[in-house]
């Protein structure tokens, strides 16, 4: 404790209610320099989920895609797919976000001479911008969607005690919900949605959405580096079940897509599903390399605070509890849905 | 899945016409896959290799040579691969990080051959770490002596990562063996310690040995900043061993204890004569990854300025006078890295290949 005295460190969390006093690049709440140190936590905590959560969407449908593509009849495509794995589960995690970073700020050429991809996506050494969606009817049309996804999620749970749940889960139901809701809200609300497409003015785009290179590389690069590992998880999982089983549904006649969809993918999913929950802990953790690219995330904001305040022991406290925080609440959501799909035994 | 057809066709000419067929063009939606993939790659394969080669610059002595032609830079490259290779290491006695790399480089090869797995490795190592010391410490035999702030590029990257699961390993292997104990207060201690491990990124530990740690310590007591990377990075990858040997610990039938119980040997000769080889046996496959990410994440170190392999790449890059070849510097360290890991993943098929042929069992791999 000697040290700690020596430094004039004071223990204990009154700090977090101090003047921060530095700016973060990325606010998806309101700061500035002068709110409290508790804030800009605040703010890193939400760069942290923000990155992670759309990493774990877009990674799963393409490491679930690249999976079976690996298995593929077609020779071509399973080497690709294998060749892409090999590369990218070989390299580490920091030199990818590095590659990319650099790529985008110094291989990319300025605004003016923006590559266009698609119209209205531009990509250029300030990152990538894309056309968004604006209007009080886009406020509508989201508040829809996630009522319905609420409203599903509950009826899930409710679906072994009441009729009316059991009713709204039905596939087709649920289609019907997920439809109606987001239109309902947006007819509610009455306006019209429009593009915000972006426009060049002066040296940079105005409008649209604008992901900076910091965000565009972190994103990028914890996705094309977990899709190669959930694509090994599902590889796996699929090979988990047995040949006997593919022959079976194919001397049953099905066509290779219904064998897939109706026999393998169920039993598959029991070994897949466990192994996935770790690799949607890997991307959590894995988004604190951003402090290495400079996008603000919650190690990097927490690594400021405390070069500031010298109040490391709390700081790392504060890292602790969110990531055990977020690392407990995947945890329980994967092991209520392993819990459902997991073979009764009698 | 494709293997099964490997061995089916010869090689007349219409056989491999055959082949083909039946892989890429054996339905509708087949032959719309390759024709797209096909596609795809004419798009993407000639310009990058018109990058990496054909355009690229191999001999220029300056930036602004290479500003010129349209492709890879790799006279930038040539120029700092010194600095890369090996850091701030004093540039005259740079052979000896090289030649301590290649003396460890040997020793894992060596490791890797079976007809060296007897006791005697044990002390090549021994003596083969000690040399490596000798080598980048100097300090003895006339070697100057060098501050190992002073140590950079591949071999911190090597040392890291193989002294890591050097120590790694047994630690993870106790907790393993801990969380399964019978005894509470051990149980509790590892189950505390392999959660809370596992729960937080391996960078927030970086950053509380660079800060935290020396805050603990007693006065006039300090740990070399090395020192405690390499100790985050044991204590982060133990937690992850100990989880996957626990795996394996779980799949040993109960069988096999009580029949060691009944030969009357002691709860540690049951576990390293009984018990270990045969779980560890199981989980050679996840061990190996877990090696494999060690040694990935030894370029983490990077984010408390330690010189390792991807920092010295970073360091080459702040030139002035080179300015704006990431690109390259990073796919050049980006192949190195690849070379190791794809080499003990391949190594660590083998093995299991063999371990599964050894058991006599018949695993159907696809």
């Amino acid at each position: 404790m000697h040290n700690l005295e020596s430094r004039n460190i004071a223990t204990g969390f009154a700090f977090l209610h101090d003047e921060a006093g530095f700016a973060i690049g990325e606010t998806p709440i309101a700061y500035s320099p002068s709110d409290t140190y508790g804030r800009a936590i605040a703010v890193g905590l939400l760069n942290t989920l923000r990155v992670s959560v759309i990493a774990i969407v877009v990674a799963t449908l393409l490491g679930t895609l690249v999976g079976v593509a690996r298995l593929s009849q077609n020779w071509l495509l399973a080497r690709l797919a294998g060749f892409y794995v090999e590369v990218v589960r070989n390299t580490p995690l920091l030199l990818h976000l590095f590659f990319w970073y650099a790529v985008i700020t110094q291989n990319m050429p300025h605004p003016r001479q923006a590559y266009d991809l698609l119209p209205g996506v531009f990509v250029s050494n300030r990152g990538i911008t894309l056309p968004r969606l604006e209007g009080a009817g886009m406020d509508g049309l989201l508040g829809g969607l996630a009522l319905a996804i609420v409203l599903l999620i509950v009826a899930q749970l409710c679906r072994r005690h009441s009729a009316i749940c059991r009713l709204i889960t039905r596939p087709t139901n649920a289609l019907i919900v997920l439809l109606a809701l987001p239109a309902l809200g947006w007819w509610m609300t009455g306006a019209p949605i429009e593009w915000d497409v972006p426009r060049l003015a002066g040296f940079n785009f105005r409008g649209g959405l604008t992901l900076s290179p910091e965000f565009a590389a972190l994103l990028g690069g914890l996705i094309l580096y977990t899709t190669a590992f959930i694509a090994e998880v599902v590889r796996s999982g699929i090979q988990a079940v047995s040949r006997g089983q593919w022959e079976a549904a194919a001397s049953l006649g099905l066509p290779r897509r219904l064998v897939l969809r109706l026999v393998v993918l169920p039993q598959a999913l029991r070994v897949i599903v466990p192994p996935m929950a770790s690799q949607y802990l890997n991307i959590t953790k894995n988004s604190s390399l951003a402090v290495a690219i400079g996008y603000p995330d919650l190690v990097s904001v927490v690594n400021t605070t405390l070069n500031q305040t010298g109040q490391a022991i709390e700081g790392i406290l504060i890292i602790m509890a969110a990531y055990l925080t977020v690392s407990l609440s995947i945890s329980l959501l994967m092991n209520w849905y392993n819990r459902r799909i997991v073979l009764v035994e009698r | 899945m494709p293997r099964s057809t490997l061995t089916e066709a010869g090689s007349a000419p219409e056989a491999v016409w055959l082949r083909l067929k039946k892989r890429l063009f054996s339905s509708p939606l087949n032959t719309l896959l390759t024709v797209l993939i096909a596609w795809l790659l004419l798009m993407v394969v000639p310009p990058t290799v018109e990058w990496l080669l054909l355009d690229a610059d191999f001999r220029s002595s300056s930036a602004q040579g290479c500003a010129d032609s349209s492709g890879a830079c790799w006279a930038f490259i040539a120029e700092k691969h010194r600095l890369i290779l090996f850091g701030l290491y004093p540039y005259d006695e740079q052979w000896r990080p090289l030649l301590a790399s290649c003396i460890l480089l040997g020793l894992i090869v060596l490791s890797a051959v079976r007809r060296f797995w007897r006791p005697s490795l044990a002390l090549g190592w021994l003596v083969g770490l000690l040399l490596v010391g000798v080598l980048m410490w100097g300090g003895a035999f006339g070697l100057s002596h060098v501050e190992n702030t002073r140590w950079g590029g591949l071999p911190l990257t090597l040392i890291l990562a193989t002294f890591g699961i050097a120590f790694a390993f047994p630690l993870g292997v106790l907790l393993a063996l801990g969380r399964r104990s019978r005894m509470p207060l051990i149980k509790a201690v590892c189950v505390l310690y392999i959660e809370l491990i596992r729960g937080v990124p391996l960078i927030s530990l970086l950053f509380m040995s660079s800060v935290m740690l020396p805050l603990f310590l007693p006065e006039g007591f300090s740990i070399d900043k090395l020192l405690r990377a390499q100790i985050a990075i044991i204590l982060f990858a133990a937690a992850y061993i100990a989880e996957t040997v626990r795996g394996g610990l779980q799949s040993i039938p109960r069988g096999q204890y009580e029949g060691a119980d009944s030969l009357g040997l002691s709860y540690w000769q049951q576990m390293r004569k009984i018990v270990l080889p045969q779980a560890l046996a199981v989980v050679i496959g996840p061990l190996v990854s877990i090696f494999i990410s060690l040694f990935k994440d030894t370029s983490l170190v990077v984010v408390i300025g330690i010189f390792d392999l991807t920092q010295s790449a970073k360091a080459a890059l702040a030139d002035p006078q080179w300015q704006g070849f990431g690109a390259e510097a990073y796919l050049f360290i980006g192949l190195i890295y690849f070379f190791f890991c794809f080499s003990i993943s391949r190594y660590s098929l083998a093995v299991e290949k063999r371990l599964q042929g050894a058991h006599g069992s018949t695993h159907y791999l696809s």
